[in-house]
């Protein structure tokens, strides 16, 4: 059967969809094919490439800051994947319980998620370098320091955002399970991890999702807070990939095969992630 | 609303979106099949850029000629060229740092030896040439050394308690380090905080050190080598003496090394214009921005960097080029023209000449532009030249590779800290020089 909303798509599905689609081949697989391409090419710009084989993919496993971004990149994500999503439920718990001007401290928490990540290098650059000097030390003054100021970057952007994913998923929880429960004598613990965090497993699948990726992927904070300092010490993998493909003539391609490099492995945790989620997710 | 009146709501507002997309992807290649050709500069200096723009628009309200002119952020020209120069438009007009730089762009440089600017080369040096075109041309000559404030030295000199008692007797390493630490001992007497300004890590102005302060040790070691192209090794024969004036500036500084990481070059001009410290290691181009920052033209002034080599009290100031003009061979032709006649008028108009040398206060290698300088430090530079002293030369264009200065830039900020030890900075030095020749080559 058919319905009338579902005739209006057949028909004009293409209208909606294909201006979105051609959008994504301009912006996304078309760069992407290209990208792979490039990464066995030598070249300057662009336009002049010429194949060269795996010369490029040998250079960039012999790179050994290369790895070390990478090992750092991985201790990033982890901690970060946690943290947020951990602190990021919690608040989305106490938010919808009734506490007075729960809407107000909702949109308190989603904000420094609309603040663009290059300012909040900046901004935090400052707040922390101002801590920092109470103890005669700078952000750069090791790894550290830049590590652990970019996860409290990181958590402090993005626990909003997670929460208010968390809060529509609680939101979801049916109540008359929850009254059933608490009817066969379920406590609050028993009530939150056998009932509501299994019901939120597609929740927590999209957080961790995001998560885990930002993570990866993480370049605007990592270069306007440190940019690497000291010495590409405190430098994650996109920053290295940019700074090999923009900062070293003759080293682009270079920079495109650590890419795909990075590209696979990224794909292949947030498969594994989605695997590992999807797979506790529970009918109520 | 009827249904079919939301259809064709919903019919403009998705023509709408998409045209949008398409304009995106239809706009880059307008502009250059004008007959007239136009010009793209990506200028190198951020701290002329204003004048620049204005500059281009003067010429365009004259000549109908399009002149745009972007401006890379300090220290990241290499990578904007880069993913300018693949664009559709790309840049007409660039520039290279010298025969390294060069190298880089070999296949994107047109002949220039038809130019005007060319033409009025005062020294035919003053241009990059393979063997067989001109490539590039050097549009500015440029001096760094020690920016004094004259003010405070004067009282230094007049105190009871300084050893060195005139500019005179300030001619080498041993006297600048007496100096120096007299007057941070003193430093509450002088109403200073340091004798020199903040040595600045932040990778926007580590270049004061990595290239320019490194460009000394390099200098005396291929004098001493007789050698005037990029060598293949360097031994670092004088990375002590490196070691040394370095040490001073951390020593005797307005700030604590620990911090050096998060200081800028704002930071210590700043510092220099408030007369909180005495020196500040910088160049000519460095006026403007003392200038905006309330400083008179009467008490600043510029000595040579000793560093405690034998004889240096005959070490001049360091001079030279490390912007060249190139003229993009992959441009069209009539863009190639255009930015041929922009570059005419540039260096010919009364406009030009008055941008250049009074409003950008630059000193340039052509014939008919003005010698006298409103800039205190160009007008010492003028003085250290006719004073007979032997002015060093700008080697640090035969750097390697920006890789190597950042290697060399992370292992001073280190050494800085006292998180890493000199020998690190003597490995990127010396063997990363090896290393990047061998990786460049």
């Amino acid at each position: 059967m058919t319905t009338t909303s579902g005739k209006t798509i057949r028909r004009w599905w293409a209208l909606f969809a294909l201006p979105t689609f051609l959008a994504f081949i301009i912006g996304f697989i078309v760069p992407f094919i290209l990208g792979v391409y490039l990464s066995f090419c030598d070249f300057n710009t662009i336009k002049d490439a010429t194949p060269i084989g795996f010369k490029n993919y040998a250079k960039a496993f012999q790179d050994s800051e290369f790895w070390v971004a990478l090992g750092q990149t991985v201790s990033f994500a982890i901690v970060t994947t946690i943290i947020i999503n951990v602190v990021g439920f919690a608040i989305a718990y106490m938010l919808t319980k009734a506490i007075r001007g729960a809407t107000i401290f909702r949109s308190i928490f989603f904000m420094p998620n609309l603040i663009g990540g290059i300012i909040l290098g900046w901004v935090w650059q400052l707040l922390l370098n101002g801590i920092l000097q109470q103890w005669g030390a700078s952000l750069t003054l090791s790894k550290n320091y830049g590590f652990w100021g970019l996860v409290i970057l990181v958590c402090w952007q993005q626990i909003g955002y997670m929460m208010i994913i968390y809060i529509a998923g609680l939101q979801a929880v049916p109540t008359d399970i929850l009254e059933a429960a608490e009817v066969d004598g379920a406590n609050g613990r028993q009530k939150l991890f056998d009932i509501i965090i299994p019901l939120m497993m597609p929740s927590i699948t999209v957080c961790t999702f995001l998560t885990i990726t930002n993570g990866f992927k993480m370049f605007d904070q990592n270069l306007a807070l440190t940019g690497g300092a000291p010495a590409n010490e405190s430098e994650l993998v996109a920053l290295n990939i940019y700074r090999t493909f923009y900062d070293r003539m003759g080293f682009e391609g270079v920079g495109q095969a650590k890419a795909v490099i990075f590209f696979i492995i990224v794909a292949i945790v947030a498969m594994l992630q989605n695997k590992l989620t999807t797979s506790r997710e529970v009918q109520a | 609303m009827d249904s079919k009146m939301k259809k064709a709501i919903a019919l403009v507002a998705v023509g709408a979106m998409s045209l949008t997309t398409l304009a995106a992807c239809g706009n880059s290649n307008s502009g250059s099949s004008d007959k007239k050709g136009q010009v793209y500069y990506l200028n190198f200096k951020p701290e002329v850029a204003n004048e620049w723009k204005s500059l281009a628009k003067e010429y365009t309200k004259e000549t109908g000629v399009k002149v745009t002119v972007q401006t890379a952020a300090s220290d990241t020209y290499e990578q904007r060229l880069k993913s300018e120069m693949g664009k559709s438009n790309p840049p007409t007009l660039f520039q290279v740092n010298g025969p390294v730089g060069y190298a880089n762009w070999k296949a994107y440089t047109a002949d220039m030896s038809d130019t005007t600017p060319y033409k009025l080369l005062k020294s035919k040096d003053y241009a990059l040439t393979d063997g067989k075109k001109v490539t590039g041309i050097a549009y500015v000559v440029e001096t760094y050394g020690l920016i004094y404030n004259k003010d405070l030295l004067d009282k230094y000199f007049q105190a009871d308690w300084s050893t060195v008692k005139s500019m005179k007797d300030l001619n080498n390493f041993k006297a600048l380090k007496t100096v120096a630490d007299e007057i941070q001992a003193h430093k509450a007497d002088l109403g200073v905080e340091g004798a020199f300004t903040s040595a600045g890590f932040d990778s926007s102005s580590d270049w004061r050190f990595k290239t320019h302060l490194a460009n000394l040790p390099l200098y005396y070691e291929l004098q001493q080598r007789h050698i005037k192209t990029q060598p293949a090794t360097v031994k670092g024969t004088f990375l002590p003496q490196y070691k040394q004036i370095f040490d001073l500036y951390l020593k005797d500084s307005t700030t604590d090394p620990k911090q050096l990481g998060s200081k800028t070059g704002e930071d210590a001009t700043a510092e220099f214009a408030q007369g909180k410290a005495v020196f500040y290691q910088n160049g000519t181009w460095a006026w403007s921005d003392l200038q905006k920052a309330g400083m008179k033209a009467s008490s600043v002034s510029m000595m040579p960097i000793y560093i405690g080599v034998k004889g240096e009290e005959k070490q001049g100031l360091a001079t030279g080029s490390e912007n060249y003009w190139c003229i993009n061979s992959k441009a069209s032709e009539a863009d190639q023209k255009a930015t041929k006649a922009f570059l005419k008028w540039v260096v010919t108009s009364e406009a030009g000449k008055n941008a250049i040398s009074k409003k950008m206060g630059f000193t340039t290698p052509f014939k008919g532009f003005p010698t006298t300088s409103d800039n205190p430090l160009v007008e010492a530079a003028q003085k250290d030249l006719d004073s007979g002293t032997k002015a060093v030369a700008w080697d640090f264009s035969l750097m390697p590779s920006e890789q190597w200065k950042n290697n060399l830039g992370g292992a001073l900020l280190k050494y800085a800290q006292g998180t890493g030890s000199w020998n690190d900075v003597k490995t990127a030095y010396v063997d990363g020089w090896a290393s990047e020749y061998k990786a460049t080559h």
